[in-house]
């Protein structure tokens, strides 16, 4: 019924993380800096909600970047090149708003999250904005798309919690001394809550416009179920249509940590009933 | 409600009809409505299978018999898309469910699904003449069972007419789009679909739980919408994968009919409400039906295991989601609504079932606060006892709190389901397009043609929230007068000029 995505390239970027080029011509062609897609690897799977990290409109294909976490993103990333995903939809969500910046811009990348960070800060290089990014993991093998941020960045600075590779401990101490030492016009943060968390207070103090991009529980992103609202300077918002973008100091991110929990602290409910029992 | 002008008036056009069922009116007046055997309560609480079983052929020709095929056939103008009622009925009476089938075929695309979630009861059958001095013929469980038959025994779909080269858009799969499509790709035209979600239906399979409405019957009704010519295209997201001035300049596409419903979700903006446990009735409905999740794990979408729910809002999308909770194991459930019974919007048959299976209802009840415990899980809704006072804007009596009636519902799962808005995607990308103050696209209710040339609308974008059979009505009314359209039949200026006169009032 769908038209089915090839998977064009694979490859490992660290253990546990994979990059698929996969074939999305239209999406590819339409998507701006800053959207997603969801994505349904096939019949069965759970809808899940992936930045599009780079594209390649004439190819036809756009790359996305996934950590095997759960049952979904872990068929995700066992598909092999050649095989296919039999649903993505987007490109969703409101691009990036890059006019703003008019300066140095500091990008922050918690694990995962600079995969998301890679096409903002690939759009902000592409306008001629000075760039200073400061990549972030448990250990140095971790960190991903190096190359790719080493290319399009005045200067590069790693942060890894074991001390294998540069700064030992978080990125927003990292950036805490960025902005101390250098006139910094924005900052855009992605990672885990807690580190766009730390981040949004580091720059809070000096007023800095300060980016994040949420990942919350999301069903069909486009507005429909309302698992992604936030709390954004008082109003419920929903990330699918009104984000992912926001502005980190207007973010209750200790309301957005404990909605993500949902799934790991109430019980799930399991199906007693017997397989061949269950409709088609 | 669809506009009455395009109800099919009862016998116009057609000869004086000859009554079919060989019975006199006496005979037809002595035989009783016949109940449709279904699930017990005790049983179907445990279990995903469809409630009623529907009727067997001795229990639908008996009913059957009871229509007096009166010459008059109010039930037809009681249809939103004006079914042949007397004589779809009829020939169920003379066991001849093809043509019963045909009959259906003639009007609605979609019989399974309707003769299952149609509020029949202020339809066809509320106006139906033996309704006056006893029961109405059940004409909704009738439907059912003809629907059922054609499935299990294909007749042929009524030939379409030769391609006319015009092309029409219908955005949504809903039962509004599945309508329109049906009606647009049996004159002819190549009709596309678009759908959002990565499998269409809309509300029938995101929204209706599988225990009302099977999906398998929604997924056949669509493979027949399919065989008339229409195509369906998935993950196809209006106002992002694509926009409707692009699907007319870029694409080729004569014509676009907007139905992609109502899909927000609208909260209540309590305190609590972002705790663990809270969800839109839209997110827990549609993990369990489109997502399968009530079978995880053999499926990837996990849902909630509740122990006490709480229900907020008295809708049909209520008594869904409080029979979901029950039939995911939970304990105790209940419906919390501000009313009293008598204003609870849901169909009385699903407030019913609901109740069978043991739903508390906790009437003249306002939630005002969730509560959570330390790790920020929902613990207990904060509620206050209502009484009901004057009437207002809509007619209903007002609801005031009783001081001093505080309370807590004890609960770990709180579905919202007090309405929905329509989604801005398309109201953001389409520029011409004119929506009034609740995000609804303003039409012309005639022609259902919006301010935007060739764009028309319907169903719950234009109403609300409304039926799954309004929906349908707009759909076929939409087709009706896109068909003009695209014969060249319609004064688009004059319309479009009437929508903005109405915006500047």
């Amino acid at each position: 019924m769908s038209h089915m995505h090839e998977i064009k390239a694979k490859s490992m970027l660290a253990d546990g993380i994979v990059r698929l080029d996969v074939e999305c011509p239209k999406i590819a062609r339409k998507r701006k800096a800053g959207q997603f897609v969801i994505v349904r690897a096939a019949e069965g799977a759970e809808r899940i909600p992936l930045t599009i990290c780079d594209a390649d409109a004439e190819a036809g294909t756009i790359a996305l970047i996934i950590q095997a976490v759960g049952s979904s993103s872990k068929r995700l990333c066992d598909l092999d090149e050649g095989e296919s995903i039999s649903d993505i939809a987007g490109p969703l969500g409101l691009p990036t708003r890059l006019d703003e910046v008019d300066g140095l811009c500091v990008c922050v990348g918690g694990g995962l999250g600079t995969a998301p960070l890679y096409p903002i800060a690939q759009a902000l290089h592409e306008q001629g904005v000075e760039l200073v990014s400061i990549l972030g993991a448990r250990s140095s093998e971790l960190i991903i798309l190096r190359d790719e941020f080493e290319a399009i960045s005045d200067q590069l600075l790693i942060a890894t919690d074991d001390g294998s590779e540069g700064h030992k401990g978080f990125v927003s101490e990292v950036l805490a001394q960025v902005i101390e030492e250098r006139e910094t016009a924005a900052c855009v943060a992605i990672g885990p809550v807690l580190m766009m968390k730390a981040c949004a207070e580091v720059t809070r103090p000096s007023g800095i416009p300060t980016i994040v991009s949420l990942n919350p529980i999301m069903v069909d992103g486009t507005g429909m179920c309302g698992g992604c609202r936030v709390s954004v300077g008082g109003d419920t918002k929903f990330a699918c249509v009104d984000g992912p973008e926001f502005d980190g100091h207007e973010v209750d991110f200790d309301g957005l940590a404990q909605r993500l929990r949902t799934y790991q602290v109430a019980s799930k409910h399991e199906c007693r009933l017997p397989r061949e029992q269950l409709p088609h | 409600m669809p506009d009455n002008n395009d109800r099919v008036p009862p016998g116009e056009g057609k000869p004086r009809r000859e009554k079919l069922i060989p019975l006199s009116p006496k005979e037809r007046m002595a035989i009783e409505r016949q109940d449709m055997p279904e699930q017990e309560a005790e049983e179907r609480r445990g279990n995903f299978s469809e409630v009623p079983f529907g009727y067997d052929d001795d229990l639908a020709q008996l009913e059957a018999k009871r229509c007096l095929e009166c010459p008059s056939a109010p039930c037809i103008a009681g249809c939103p898309v004006g079914i042949d009622i007397p004589r779809f009925v009829a020939h169920v009476a003379l066991a001849d469910y093809a043509e019963a089938a045909r009959t259906l075929k003639e009007a609605s695309s979609l019989a399974a699904i309707c003769g299952r979630v149609c509020p029949q009861e202020e339809q066809c059958e509320a106006v139906c003449v033996r309704g006056k001095t006893g029961e109405p013929v059940a004409i909704g469980r009738l439907e059912r069972f003809v629907a059922d038959w054609e499935r299990e025994h294909p007749v042929d779909d009524p030939e379409p007419l030769p391609p006319t080269g015009k092309k029409v858009a219908i955005i949504g799969s809903g039962p509004s789009g599945l309508t329109a499509a049906g009606d647009l790709a049996r004159k002819g035209h190549k009709v596309v679909i678009h759908e959002a979600l990565h499998e269409p239906g809309g509300v029938l399979m995101y929204g209706i739980p599988e225990f009302r409405l099977p999906k398998s019957i929604v997924r056949s009704e669509i493979e027949a919408v399919k065989r008339l010519g229409a195509d369906v295209e998935v993950n196809a997201v209006a106002g992002r994968l694509f926009t409707i001035p692009e699907l007319l300049e870029e694409e080729g596409f004569d014509a676009v009919y907007i139905a992609t419903g109502a899909g927000l979700p609208v909260f209540l903006n309590l305190p609590g409400e972002n705790l663990i446990g809270v969800f839109s009735a839209n997110e827990y409905l549609t993990r369990a039906n489109l997502m399968s999740a009530w079978t995880y794990p053999y499926t990837d979408t996990p849902i909630i295991q509740s122990d006490r729910v709480a229900v907020i809002g008295a809708g049909n999308t209520a008594m869904d989601a409080a029979r979901t909770a029950l039939r995911l194991g939970a304990d105790h459930v209940a419906i919390v609504y501000r009313r009293s019974r008598a204003e609870m919007p849901a169909r009385i048959e699903e407030i019913e079932h609901a109740e069978q299976e043991g739903v508390e209802m906790r009437l003249l009840t306002n939630p005002i606060e969730y509560l959570g415990d330390e790790d920020g899980r929902l613990v207990g809704l904060r509620c206050v006892r209502m009484e009901l006072g004057e009437p207002d804007s809509s007619g209903r009596r007002r609801p005031i709190p009783i001081e001093g009636s505080e309370h807590v519902y004890e609960c770990d799962t709180a579905i919202v389901a007090v309405g929905t808005r329509p989604n801005p995607l398309i109201q953001s990308t389409t520029p011409d397009l004119l929506f009034d103050k609740w995000g609804r696209v303003m039409i012309d209710p005639e022609t259902r043609h919006t301010a935007s040339e060739g764009v028309f609308a319907g169903g719950d974008i234009v109403s609300g929230a409304a039926t799954v059979i309004a929906a349908m009505g707009d759909g076929k009314s939409a087709a009706r007068h896109i068909h003009a359209y695209l014969e060249g039949e319609l004064d688009t200026a004059a319309i479009i000029q009437s929508i903005r006169d109405r915006t500047e009032e």
